[in-house]
Formats: structure tokens, C-alpha cells, sequence
């Protein structure tokens, strides 16, 4: 469908749940209540690495109002979301792995009468000794934190060379190295996970809880409870904020779940905030290194990159978060010959996993970095160093990704103009400077979590004979207007207003399965999906329409929730007379549509993840102000582009790019997961007070453009706008406080004490950086040689 | 267990409430679980986030801080009663309007927070809106749109005809 006849799409349109939401009516998890309803605490480990020799339970089962106890060994099946790494129990069964981690739960009449009785559980703990870094894991060997992996506590190695990265370096003018690391962070959703469980007696279970990924909720109950499918329900109430930190089947799920299974009453648990940081799921920290050749014009001959992980006690999504910190170095500027070497550690921390831009961000804040060191090496204009060697529209990357629409030269040259970089850069006073950085990211992961040939959206819609249309798909609204998104391509195809389409979402007994809201793959995958229903809808109703009416089918117009001849619009009818027509005549108008994203077209291992039916481009500048007495770096102003490939809903696309670049903000200057290694590895700031986030009085302006290169896979061209304006916000923040004050910092957060620490090296005549030295040795496998595309088969 | 119950009114949303509440709890607490308005959300329950935020005799406290029985006679003012009748505060309407909302969890208590600076600023500064907002954590939108809308809705709660900037709803 051409721009210029879209009605709905693209516009600006007030959410459809935006009411509900403003008068306080919509229903998260803990809002809900239902009769004779328990409440469940956690009792969590307070050592970081220890042996479980005893627990016993019996003086909390005693307690008033306890109803019902668990322990490790009543779920003793391991569950998590990669089918690689299933090392999880809902409860510790034998050893815990992080200050936090589950051990036993209770439930009781009460929270408070749940939460007294976790203090009558009597563990007996053998400490064990505890890794608290990536390099201690590489160092200690033993004692193990889990059982597999390659070795010791390494949980994966990744080696991939693709073309050949030494021939590479040879025809380079200038090589460079640099090292960097990116801290840990987290979600900080507002709302705290909660989950309510209820279990009828002829053996149904019911679990509302705040997750991202119902799908994947509803195969770890059914593995871990041994029940069947088919009588499990989850329902996916809408997340108070996400942002990746619910898309992991939860132990806390499972458990109410049990706890409902033995008490044959509703149970729910709501944690606390702080439980909420041992959840985490966050960033992961991420030491990297980085060599790259370049010609004298600047362009790449060869990019080598190493990533070292911290993954803390668990799996999660870790194997993957480690390819992506490799994935999508090549997207952007044209890469020939490309090497990537990942590893990832377990450590005595709570797990880290998929935040916003899930292992991207670190690699990109290193290489937008890295490019504006080389620029000024090479005495190149950073926005023109990368303009120089984009990658091409519909080409395909060294490591076999496949490009379709790319918009980034674009995008720089709108930040660049409406910045006035051309006459801030390496020109403000000390103290004020400017930088440039640019990102890309997935529409969506080309492959599901676990092996299967289904599709990945699903969508079912109906028609109803008073002119609403109904459309239930499995897709989760985590505030990012996904439910809206389905109201509007509804409307748009059947020519009716979105608000007279009902949207029944994330629940297992009533939608077609949608993999998740994760990978930025909802607005592409149910946009799809429901295009392609809501066609099949409307090509049902023309038909009879153009029987009736007497016209050729292809002349069937809808619009303005009318049915006309577009020859002559004054044929016509209501879209409600249309509807009551075909059902006359055929019965229900219902239809289905479904999505699966275009087949990987490489097979190398490794190669499932990077591959997305579309690629999202951005590109930002920072100005930012640095006090040389204090270090304190403020950031009044960020310009941003984002290709969205087409807007569907203006606002929504908007309120993503603002709350990237807030996110993001907050990554560059303030927020990190830190832990007292000297003091069993306690969280040191699992508050919102201590983890510092952004307030109003952090915050920066932000002038956004929204750039549209429409991509054939996209719906309606759409690409992702939910995670990839966050990725150039810290590069582009680094850059300008090299630009506002000449120190290099190679870390972030950027803190005043780096600054400060910078800049007093700067004085001494010592290099003017504040970052990590170096790279350890790592025992890397040998890397796999993955011929470029052209030769491949 | 069962904690001694404390039975007091206080006038809420307008209309004069009784309620019995074990002693112990918060203003939050009440609100949620013996009254049933689960409008006001908590982020914390420890006075860090500003989610809880109601009016208190209008002007904006921590439910999560305020005890039940403090609140005996006085004015309690929740997301529940903003809008008039079927139609939204312009504050609401405005949120509603520009995407202020996201996820929705925090919007109640910054709709409340506005409403009471509006109530004494009818016109107030951006700097002034950042200031009165500075104890509400927002994840979702970055606080942009929410400044945007409140100075949308006291435009219009000021008698203006006024809609939003074009680049507000499309970029520059």
C-alpha cells in the first residue's frame, strides 16, 4: 500500500488502551484479588555460593495462617528460557548461586504472616568460595557454578572468523586497538513483578502474571509442574514497564503455581523491589577489545572484536546475549573481513540477560567510540567517516546478514544539520562539546527461542455484524502500544476507525501463540500476522460486496468504515451493512493470519542469531557540559533520527525514541549494578533511591526525527523503534565529553570520579583516559572460517 | 493472624468514605486492599519513587508513608476521581492524547502531581514542571511527553484553545 492512500497508518492516534491507563482502570498483576486468596514470600539466599545441606520447614508450616511450604526438592525439575541452558529451579535445590537467590517459599493468609514465617525456616548453608568477576572465573576454575559449559566456570565460547580477518589488516594504512567496558545495569520497571495463581479442581491451572513472554511461561509450567498443555492458562497482564526484564519464565511463577496446586486457593506474590534487582535479567557487564584497519580515507579493511561477559549465576538468555555482543558490528558500515570472539562467565551475581538492545549496546558503544578515535586519527569529520562506507540497501553483511531498507546516512545528516555540528564539533569552549554515534538493531530475532517450523505470530479476527472487528492475538502490551498497533493495521486494511476494534491480548486459552514482546519483533510479526487476516477478512466481504453492488471485485474500496465502488463512491454501503452481507451468506466472518520470518539464509553455527527480517538504523548527537573542577557531566541536548521504516502510530514512535534516549542517558551517566566483592558480593544498591536513575532534573531535551525507508518485510514497510534509539546515546554522550574537555572515557557509566580521574592524568602529561588496560587471556577454541556469502553455496 | 482493626472516615474523591483497616497500614494499603481502588500503584512501598503519590488534602504525599489512620476527617484525593464523570481531566485527556502514558504504572501518581502544581501555578514554567515532578520516576517516556502534556492541559484548563506542536506527535 503506497504512503499517499494510507488513512490510520502513520498518523498520530491516542493508544486504545490510553483511557484505561489515564483514569487508573487497567489491571496489572498485583491489582488483582480474588476470593479466599493466599499471599507467597520468598525465602532468598544470603551467601553468594553455598551448599544447601538441610532446610527444614516445619516450625514455619506450624505458624498461624501458613498454609502451605516449599522447598528445592518439591520442583525439582530444571527449567529456563534457552533450551541450551535448562539450569534453573524454581526453589535452590542444592546449592544457591547468588545473594538472592530463591530457597523456600511460604503461603499463608497474610503477606505479613508469610513473610514472619520465612524467618522460622531453618537453613543449614556449607559457604562455598564465590566468583565475583569474569576474570576470577577464568582464574577459578573451581568450584564450579554450574556443571556445564566448556569448563570451569566458562559458560560459552564463541569463535567465528568470517573472511579471513589477518588478510585484512594487511592491506590496511592504520590499525588501532582499543579497550572498553560497559558496567552492568538493569530494567528498573516501575512495576514489580507479580504473579497470581488459581488451580480448579478438576485440574486447571490459571497464572495472570506481569510477563513479556506468555508463551515461553506457559512450556516452563507445563515442564516443571508436569502438566499438560492443554490445562494451563496464562494470561499475561499488561507489564507496568518491561524493558526485557519479564521475558524469562520466572521461579516465582512456578511457584504460586505449585502453592495453588497444594492449597487449592488463589495464591499471589507481588515482590518486593528489592527482589526485583535479584530478578535483574539486565545488562550484561562487558569488557571488549577491538582492532581495526583502516585505509587513509578511513574506511574498513578488517574489524577484529572480543567480548568478555559477565552472565552471573544463570543462563537466561546469556548464549544469545553473547552472539549478539558479536551480531551486529556489521550492519552499519561495511565490514569485509570480520572476526568475533565471545565469552561468557558465571559469576556469584543474579543472572544477567536481555535488556533493551540485548548485547548491542556494549559492542556499538565500542565501536562508535573506537570510529571517532580512527576519525580523529585520520583528521576525518566523524559524520563524514561513516558516510563514506554505509552499507548498502539490499546487500548482504560479511557474517550473512541480510540488509533490506537502510536509512542511516539520512539519519546522520538530520542530527548533523539540526545540531549545527559543522559548527560546534572540535569548536565549543572548554567544558561544551559535541558527539556523534549511530546504531542499528533486529525487527524482531529470525529464529524462535526453541527449534520448531510454526509460525511466530499468530492472529485471529472477527468480524462482528454491528461493524467491530475483534482481533486476539498472543502479543503482550508492555507499554509500548503493541495492542494499538493491531487496532491500527485492522483498521487500516478494513478501512474502519481503531477504536472500533476490540484487541484480546497474551492469553494462552483465547489467542494464537506471538513468541513475546522481545527482539523488537511485535510490530512486524502481529503486523504482519494481522495484515494478513484483516485481508482475508476484507477479501470474504468483497466478494459478496461486489456481488451485491454489482461491480468488479477489484474496485471494492474500504474506507471511512464504508464499502464503496471507487469508480463511483456513491455505490456503497456501511462496513456494518458489508459485514451483515457476507455473514448472511457465508456464515462468521472470522479469519486467521500468521508470520513467520524469512528463512536464515546461512548455516554456519552461530548463524541463528543476527538474522532479522529488518534492520532499524539511528543516529544521535550529544552536547554535553563537563565542570573540570567536579567531572560532573551534564547533557543538555541530544539529537536524534531513528528509520522506522514507516511510523504506524507517530506518537507511539515517538514516546519510543524519547524513552530510548532517556534509557540511554541513564546507561551513559548514572546507572550500574554494583556488589561489595569484600563483603560476600551483597548488592550495594538494590533500592530506587541508591540505583540511580534519571529524574526530571537529569533528563535532557531531546529533538527527534522520524525517518521512514519503508522495508519489504515490514508491515507496511515498519521497522523497530523500541530498543535502537537507545544505542547511540552512549557512544555519542563519550564522544562529546572527549569533544568538551580532551579525556577519553572508555567506560560507562561516566561518572564524575572517571572524569575527574582523567583529567587529572591529562594534566600529569599521562594519556587522558580513563578505562580498562587490557584483555585477559582466554583459552579461545578455534575460530570457525565462515566463507563470505558470495562463495557460500 | 488478625491485627487489631481501627474503624475511621475521611472524605475520598469527594464523597465521605468509613472504613475498617488493620492499624498498621498505609494510606496505600487502604486504598488497594480495603477499598478496592487499585488505581494508585507502588513502586517501592519505601518513599523512593514517588508511584503511590495521592493528594492529602490537596496537596501530593507518599501513600506508602502516610498511615490509614492519619488520614481520619481529612481529603484524600486518587486517579479514580479525577475525571468528571465520563469526562477526563484535561490533565488525563492530555496524557491520553500525546502518549504520556506508557506502561501506565507511574501515570496515575504524575497526574495527581500536576494536578495539585496546577491548582496553585495555572501557568507554570517547564523548569517549574520539572521541579513539582522531580520525586515521580518515569522508565517508559523520559519524562518529555508528560511535561509536554501538562503544559497542553493547563493551557486549556486556562480557557485556551490550544493543540499540540506538530513536531510533539511527528518529530522535527
Amino acid at each position: 500500500m503506497a504512503a499517499d492512500t494510507l488513512r490510520v497508518v502513520g498518523t498520530a492516534t491516542r493508544k486504545i488502551d490510553a483511557t484505561a491507563k489515564v483514569t487508573g482502570q487497567t489491571r496489572f498483576a498485583d491489582d488483582i484479588a480474588l476470593p479466599r486468596m493466599l499471599f507467597a514470600r520468598l525465602l532468598r539466599s544470603p551467601h553468594a555460593h553455598a551448599r544447601i545441606r538441610r532446610i527444614d520447614t516445619s516450625r514455619a508450616a506450624a505458624r498461624d495462617g501458613v498454609k502451605a511450604v516449599l522447598v528445592g526438592r518439591d520442583l525439582p525439575i530444571p527449567f529456563g528460557i534457552l533450551p541450551v541452558s535448562q539450569d534453573e529451579h524454581a526453589l535452590a535445590l542444592d546449592a544457591v548461586r547468588f545473594v538472592g537467590d530463591p530457597v523456600a517459599a511460604v503461603a499463608a493468609t497474610s503477606e505479613e504472616a508469610a513473610a514472619a514465617a520465612l524467618e522460622s525456616i531453618d537453613v543449614e548453608y556449607e559457604p562455598l568460595t564465590a566468583i565475583t568477576s569474569p576474570e576470577d572465573a577464568l582464574a577459578t576454575p573451581a568450584p564450579r557454578i554450574h556443571d556445564y559449559g566448556p569448563s570451569g566456570n566458562v559458560h560459552k565460547l564463541i569463535a567465528l572468523d568470517f573472511g579471513g580477518v589477518e588478510e585484512g589488516f594487511g592491506s590496511a594504512d592504520v590499525v588501532r586497538e582499543d579497550v572498553f567496558f560497559f558496567a552492568g545495569n538493569t530494567h528498573l520497571p516501575m512495576e514489580q513483578h507479580a504473579a497470581v495463581a488459581s488451580w480448579s479442581a478438576d485440574g486447571k491451572l490459571v497464572l495472570w502474571s506481569s510477563t513479556q513472554t506468555p508463551h515461553y511461561v506457559h512450556r516452563a509450567l507445563a515442564k516443571v509442574l508436569e502438566l499438560e498443555p492443554a490445562r494451563i492458562r496464562v494470561i499475561a497482564t499488561p507489564n507496568g514497564g518491561a524493558f526485557g526484564g519479564k521475558s524469562d519464565p520466572f521461579g516465582h511463577e512456578i511457584v504460586v503455581a505449585k502453592l495453588a496446586m497444594e492449597t487449592g486457593r488463589p495464591v499471589k506474590i507481588t515482590l518486593t523491589r528489592e527482589e526485583v534487582f535479584y530478578c535483574h535479567r539486565g545488562r550484561h557487564p562487558t569488557l571488549m577489545w577491538i582492532r581495526t584497519g583502516v585505509k587513509r580515507d578511513g574506511t574498513i579493511t578488517a574489524l577484529d572484536f572480543k567480548s568478555l561477559l559477565d552472565g552471573g549465576a544463570y543462563g537466561s538468555y546469556g548464549v544469545a546475549s553473547t552472539y549478539y555482543t558479536g551480531a551486529l558490528q556489521t550492519v552499519t558500515y561495511v565490514v569485509p573481513r570480520y572476526r568475533f570472539r565471545g565469552a561468557r562467565m558465571f559469576t556469584n551475581k543474579p543472572p544477567c540477560g536481555p535488556k533493551r538492545g540485548h548485547g548491542t549496546p556494549q559492542p556499538r558503544f565500542a565501536l562508535e567510540v573506537h570510529l571517532d578515535k580512527i576519525a580523529e586519527q585520520l583528521n576525518i569529520d566523524p559524520a563524514e567517516l561513516r558516510l563514506r562506507q554505509l552499507v548498502p540497501a539490499g546487500s548482504v553483511t560479511v557474517n550473512h546478514l541480510r540488509i533490506g531498507s537502510m536509512g542511516l546516512g539520512e539519519c546522520i545528516r538530520k542530527v548533523v544539520q539540526g545540531s549545527g555540528w559543522a559548527t560546534k564539533f572540535r569548536k565549543l569552549p572548554l567544558g561544551r562539546g559535541v558527539g556523534l554515534a549511530c546504531s542499528s538493531y533486529i525487527t524482531g530475532a529470525g529464529l524462535p527461542i526453541y527449534w520448531n517450523d510454526m509460525p511466530h505470530s499468530g492472529v485471529q479476527l472477527k468480524c462482528d455484524r454491528g461493524g467491530g472487528v475483534t482481533v486476539f492475538c498472543g502479543s503482550t502490551e508492555i507499554g509500548q502500544g503493541s495492542d494499538s498497533v493491531l487496532a491500527i493495521i485492522a483498521a487500516e486494511v478494513l478501512g474502519i476507525d481503531p477504536f472500533d476494534v476490540a484487541v484480546v491480548a497474551g492469553d494462552t486459552d483465547l489467542t494464537p501463540v506471538d513468541l513475546g514482546s522481545y527482539s523488537s519483533r511485535v510490530t512486524l510479526m502481529t503486523g504482519n500476522a494481522c495484515v494478513a487476516a484483516a485481508e482475508r477478512a476484507r477479501a470474504i466481504i468483497a466478494r459478496h460486496v461486489a456481488s451485491q453492488l454489482a461491480i468488479p471485485e477489484d474496485r471494492v474500496t474500504f474506507a471511512r468504515s464504508r464499502v464503496f465502488d471507487a469508480a463511483d463512491p456513491s455505490t456503497t454501503m456501511t462496513f456494518a451493512e458489508a459485514v451483515q452481507l457476507a455473514e448472511a451468506r457465508e456464515g462468521t466472518v472470522g479469519t486467521v493470519g500468521s508470520y513467520t520470518p524469512p528463512r536464515n539464509p546461512s548455516r554456519y553455527r552461530g548463524s541463528g542469531v543476527g538474522p532479522s527480517p529488518a534492520y532499524s538504523y539511528s543516529a544521535a548527537v550529544a552536547e554535553v557540559t563537563v565542570e573540570p573542577d567536579t567531572g560532573i557531566v551534564r547533557v543538555p541536548h541530544i539529537w536524534v533520527a531513528h528509520d522506522v521504516g514507516r511510523s504506524i502510530n507517530a506518537a507511539a514512535v515517538m514516546g519510543q525514541i524519547e524513552g530510548s534516549v532517556y534509557m540511554g542517558l541513564g546507561e551513559a551517566l548514572m546507572e550500574e549494578m554494583t556488589y561489595r566483592e569484600n563483603r560476600g558480593m551483597v548488592h550495594k544498591a538494590p533500592s530506587l533511591l541508591e540505583y540511580k536513575s534519571p529524574t526530571t532534573l537529569e533528563m535532557c531535551d531531546v529533538t527527534s526525527y522520524i525517518v521512514e525507508h519503508p522495508d519489504p518485510n515490514g508491515p507496511f514497510g515498519a521497522k523497530e523503534v523500541g530498543q535502537g534509539p537507545l544505542l547511540p546515546v552512549m557512544p555519542a554522550v563519550a564522544n562529546a565529553v572527549y569533544d568538551a574537555v580532551g579525556v577519553r572515557i572508555d567506560e560507562v557509566p561516566i561518572t564524575p570520579e572517571k572524569v575527574l580521574k582523567a583529567l587529572r592524568r591529562k594534566q600529569k602529561g599521562e594519556a587522558p583516559r580513563f578505562g580498562p588496560a587490557g584483555f585477559p587471556a582466554v583459552d579461545w577454541p578455534d575460530a570457525t572460517r565462515v566463507p563470505p556469502p558470495e562463495l557460500d553455496g | 493472624m488478625s491485627a487489631t482493626k481501627v474503624q475511621l472516615g475521611f472524605e475520598l474523591n469527594g464523597e465521605r468514605v468509613d472504613v475498617a483497616f488493620a492499624s498498621h497500614k498505609t494510606l496505600l494499603e487502604v486504598l488497594r486492599e480495603d477499598l478496592g481502588l487499585t488505581g494508585t500503584k507502588h513502586g517501592c512501598e519505601l518513599g523512593e519513587c514517588g508511584t503511590c503519590t495521592v493528594l492529602l488534602d490537596q496537596v501530593p504525599v507518599l501513600s506508602c508513608l502516610v498511615l490509614g489512620q492519619a488520614c481520619a476527617g481529612r481529603r484524600v484525593e486518587t486517579v479514580e476521581g479525577m475525571a468528571d464523570n465520563a469526562r477526563l481531566h484535561p490533565l488525563q485527556d492530555a496524557f491520553a492524547e500525546l502518549g504520556a502514558a506508557q506502561c501506565g504504572y507511574c501515570t496515575p501518581a504524575f497526574l495527581l502531581a500536576a494536578a495539585a502544581l496546577l491548582r496553585e501555578h495555572p501557568a507554570p514554567s517547564r523548569a517549574l514542571i520539572q521541579e513539582a515532578l522531580a520525586g515521580n520516576l518515569c522508565r517508559c517516556t523520559g519524562y518529555l511527553k508528560i511535561y509536554e502534556a501538562v503544559e497542553l492541559a493547563a493551557r486549556r484548563m486556562r480557557g485556551e484553545p490550544a493543540s499540540p506542536a506538530r513536531e510533539t506527535l511527528y518529530g522535527s
